[in-house]
């Protein structure tokens, strides 16, 4: 059988990268191919050259044998080429109908067909099993849902080829398992599809096949049946990675207790009755499904926001009511959830950035001292292997584990008493991941006491020493690592936690 | 075609970018002239000896630079945290209202030493005043400054016209709508004598190189520079956002206010409602002609007051109309973004 798709040599550089070196793919009908790599691998520019967005260098696509014009994404939709993007190209102030008919129908028709538009749409659904509200506001929807319109607007332009930029990114461990089974229905019904991912989870649950691109070339190509995650990973990373493996160690005493905190905001309680103690040396996880009150309760933490009841010490000072700069000065290292907007600001160099939250010690008389400031940040960046950065670099040139590793860097660097980690791996590639995780229990040895917010539940499982799960703005009874398994977490974070081993 | 994102600003491209631009604005404006029928290298010449050709012209176009200079700091200040103050023309006008009014009816017998400051401070509080309504409106409600500061100005300059026909009209003015008058020691010193410069420029070029090291240098301007980078990230690393606000606020609004002060106190002597022919908004123009830099601000208002005071002297000789230079500083402005996209991105095939 003929390939639906080829890519045939592809090259493109941008100025001195070469961002892919002859890279040759093929698709069948039906195949689920995974491209995986880390960041930077060159996945994302394939996939805009396939898509018409950037045209190569050298090489060519080809659709059912025929060649298509590079640079001309109109003609790789007509070809049948759909893309879901990892940010949604969608428009939050229109309604699903709209959104999907947008670009479908000429611009000089004077009214939209939309009973047609209506009953494509709701087969379309049928079909796939893609359930959504034609006449919800698209800005309304949770983004799994959204994500189902993306794809919905793809099969509504008759994609047979779809191409999903790390579709995982932004959904739920749930909403993630869903969408692979509708990958998984679609490629039965015909559909050809490609996914782009870092997470060598998803690639041997959902890919038939396996492409493996490094610094811009294709290293490997596996069926699923004949590879390991471990091989994966080595392919991936072009050398062995193993994480690092926590020791057992006694805990301290306790150095951050909260006792019936709550957090109401507009009438709804985004926290409510939340009791956990921290102890000095020993790392307690939170974990929870994205949105679960996660996110307010690091606000707490980090003192950007007041609770609205209940108590927070450190100390046996209470935190409730004292500003980010105090805080800071107590001895409290914070790693914010969204490290790009929050934990640093592109636009300044890297060393305004190292010493933002701790500008009273690094100033006299309300004057900035620049000098003490530019050590402090020359320390960070080779304490913590900082790569590409001197402290004047634009920190926006940084990679993402390089932004996290100065963001660890400026925190641990003064051997905080307690270490508020808030996804700290989120989105870091398998070498980055193992370096942060690395850095964490080295604190905790040293007897920093860590609080690790996360959604991962391998990196929860890796790190802590007890477990709490967060559901609804409630945390679970803390439970003893050694004591649970997946199963048991997996059934906390639903919300079952009675009868769990509370300790 | 298509444009990258630069990794690296090129130093040397910041710098050249304001250059560029302005040589292409007056390049543009070249064809114009040409259309008008006036040969064009003349008629740039008569615009350079219009703005520096003799004593008079030069201190006449440092003059009209002062105010200039001030609502361009006032603007810059507050973009650089992007609060969008387009309200400088009414602190302005508001502020030379209060410099009147203050000087006639309270601190007219004062001594020029300790009046003088009185005044200049009365000004700069008038103006911050009147940026503090907005800036309270954005905090408390999220409305946008954009509007308000906008719609403020017609409201300010409507005010002051009442008074001025009214409880603060001068009575010896023969009917004419003008304010009371600042007294002979209230007057700002000469700068060079038998020429209207006075001292308001050395003011405003002290301020502006006290702005640029506060920008660069103190906890207060890196905050300030972090709010308005991005919002998110100055919350989390602990910035007060609504005082540093405020406080640019008070800067931006005094900065404007001052304008309005030195203006009356320098050159007009009273309030009109045409004390100022749009340097509120100019003060925008230049403030982004300059990139937001405290120094560069100087240099802009130089360049628009060399257009402005050049081109009317041209126009009298050439017959070209005197808009030309609203035309070129308003080219050099467009030109100014078009370069600064250029510095962050490059062009591809």
């Amino acid at each position: 059988m003929s390939p639906v798709l080829e890519l045939d040599a592809i090259t493109k550089r941008f100025g001195d990268t070469l961002a892919n070196d002859a890279v040759t793919l093929d698709l069948g009908r039906g195949d689920i191919l995974a491209l995986l790599g880390e960041n930077g691998a060159g996945k994302t520019t394939l996939m805009n050259i396939l898509f018409g967005h950037y045209a190569p260098d050298a090489g060519e696509v080809r659709v059912m044998g025929r060649a298509l014009p590079p640079g001309r994404p109109m003609a790789a939709i007509r070809a049948g080429i759909g893309m879901v993007h990892q940010h949604f190209a969608l428009a939050p102030n229109l309604t699903v109908l709209e959104n999907v008919m947008t670009g479908t129908e000429r611009l000089w028709r004077p009214v939209s067909d939309t009973s047609a538009g209506r009953r494509k749409l709701a087969a379309l659904s049928d079909r796939f099993g893609l359930g959504a509200d034609p006449d919800a506001r698209l800005g309304d929807l949770s983004v799994g849902e959204q994500q189902r319109v993306e794809i919905l607007k793809a099969l509504y332009n008759d994609a047979r080829i779809l191409v999903l930029d790390e579709p995982t990114a932004v959904l739920t461990t749930p909403e993630a398992k869903r969408l692979f089974a509708t990958l998984k229905d679609m490629a039965a019904q015909g559909l050809s599809l490609i996914f782009i991912s870092h997470k060598l989870d998803e690639v041997m649950a959902a890919a038939d096949r396996i492409a493996v691109l490094r610094g811009g070339r294709k290293v490997a190509e596996r069926l699923r049946g004949q590879t390991t995650k471990a091989e994966l990973a080595e392919l991936m990373v072009g050398r062995a990675v193993a994480r690092p493996v926590r020791q057992m160690s006694p805990a301290g005493s306790p150095v951050l207790t909260a006792r019936g905190l709550g957090l109401r905001q507009g009438g709804v309680d985004r926290l409510k009755g939340v009791d956990f103690t921290l102890n000095a040396g020993e790392v307690l996880g939170i974990v929870g499904v994205a949105g679960n009150g996660q996110a307010p309760l690091a606000r707490l933490l980090s003192g950007t926001e007041r609770p609205t009841a209940g108590t927070l010490e450190a100390f046996g000072q209470s935190l409730g009511s004292l500003s980010v700069p105090d805080i800071v000065a107590l001895g409290m290292g914070r790693i914010p959830e969204d490290r790009n907007h929050e934990g640093v600001i592109g636009e300044m160099p890297v060393w305004e950035n190292a010493v933002l939250e701790r500008l009273p010690l690094f100033s006299r008389r309300g004057l900035v001292d620049r000098r003490r400031a530019m050590a402090f940040a020359r320390q960070v960046i080779e304490g913590f292997d900082v790569r590409g950065a001197t402290p004047r670099t634009r920190t926006g040139l940084l990679s993402g584990g390089n932004v996290q590793k100065l963001i660890l860097g400026r925190n641990l660097i003064r051997h905080p008493r307690i270490l508020l980690a808030a996804q700290p791996a989120r989105g870091l590639d398998e070498g980055a991941v193992a370096a942060v995780h690395r850095r964490l229990l080295e604190a905790r040895a040293q007897g920093t006491a860590i609080l690790l917010i996360s959604e991962d539940l391998d990196e929860v499982m890796d790190l802590s020493d007890r477990i709490h799960a967060i559901v609804g703005g409630r945390l679970s009874p803390a439970v003893a690592r050694d004591r649970v398994d997946r199963q048991r977490l997996g059934l906390m974070m639903a919300g079952e936690w009675e009868n769990a081993g509370a300790v | 075609m298509r444009f990258e994102r630069r990794v690296h600003r090129p130093a040397a491209l910041v710098l050249a970018a304001p250059v560029i631009a302005v040589a292409a604005a007056l390049a543009l404006s070249g064809v114009l002239i040409a259309l008008a029928g006036a040969p064009v290298l003349e008629a740039y010449g008569r615009i350079l000896t219009g703005a520096f050709g003799s004593r008079l012209a030069a201190t006449e176009t440092l003059t009209r630079a002062v105010p200039l200079i001030l609502t361009g700091l006032a603007a810059a200040t507050a973009f650089r945290a992007r609060l969008w103050n387009i309200g400088a023309e009414g602190q302005l006008y508001l502020g030379a209202m209060a410099a009147a009014a203050a000087s006639s009816l309270l601190f007219g017998s004062l001594p020029p030493a300790l009046q003088i400051p009185l005044l200049l401070v009365t000004g700069a509080l008038a103006g911050m005043v009147l940026l503090l309504v907005p800036l309270w409106l954005r905090l408390r409600f999220a409305v946008a400054e954009v509007v308000t500061t906008l719609l403020l100005n017609f409201v300010a300059i409507l005010f002051v016209s009442m008074l001025i026909d009214t409880a603060l009209k001068d009575p010896m003015a023969f009917g004419w709508p003008q304010s009371l008058p600042v007294t002979e020691s209230g007057t700002l010193p000469k700068l060079i004598p038998r020429s209207r410069l006075h001292v308001g420029l050395a003011i405003a070029l002290a301020l502006a190189v006290v702005l640029a090291f506060v920008q660069a240098r103190t906890v207060f301007g890196t905050r300030a520079r972090a709010a308005g980078l991005s919002p998110a990230g100055a919350v989390f690393a602990g910035v007060p956002l609504g005082r540093t606000l405020m406080q640019v606020a008070l800067i931006s609004g005094g900065l404007a206010g001052l304008a309005g002060a030195i203006e009356v106190m320098g050159v007009t002597g009273y309030v009109t409602t045409s004390l100022s022919p749009g340097y509120g908004y100019f003060g925008i123009v230049v403030a982004m002609l300059a990139n937001l830099n405290p120094l560069g601000v100087v240099a802009a208002a130089l360049f628009s007051a060399t257009m402005f005071v050049g081109a009317d002297a041209m126009g009298r000789t050439l017959g070209v109309p005197s808009y030309i230079a609203d035309v070129t500083v308003a080219l050099s402005l467009l030109a100014m973004l078009v370069a600064l996209f250029f510095t962050q991105y490059r062009v591809r095939r």
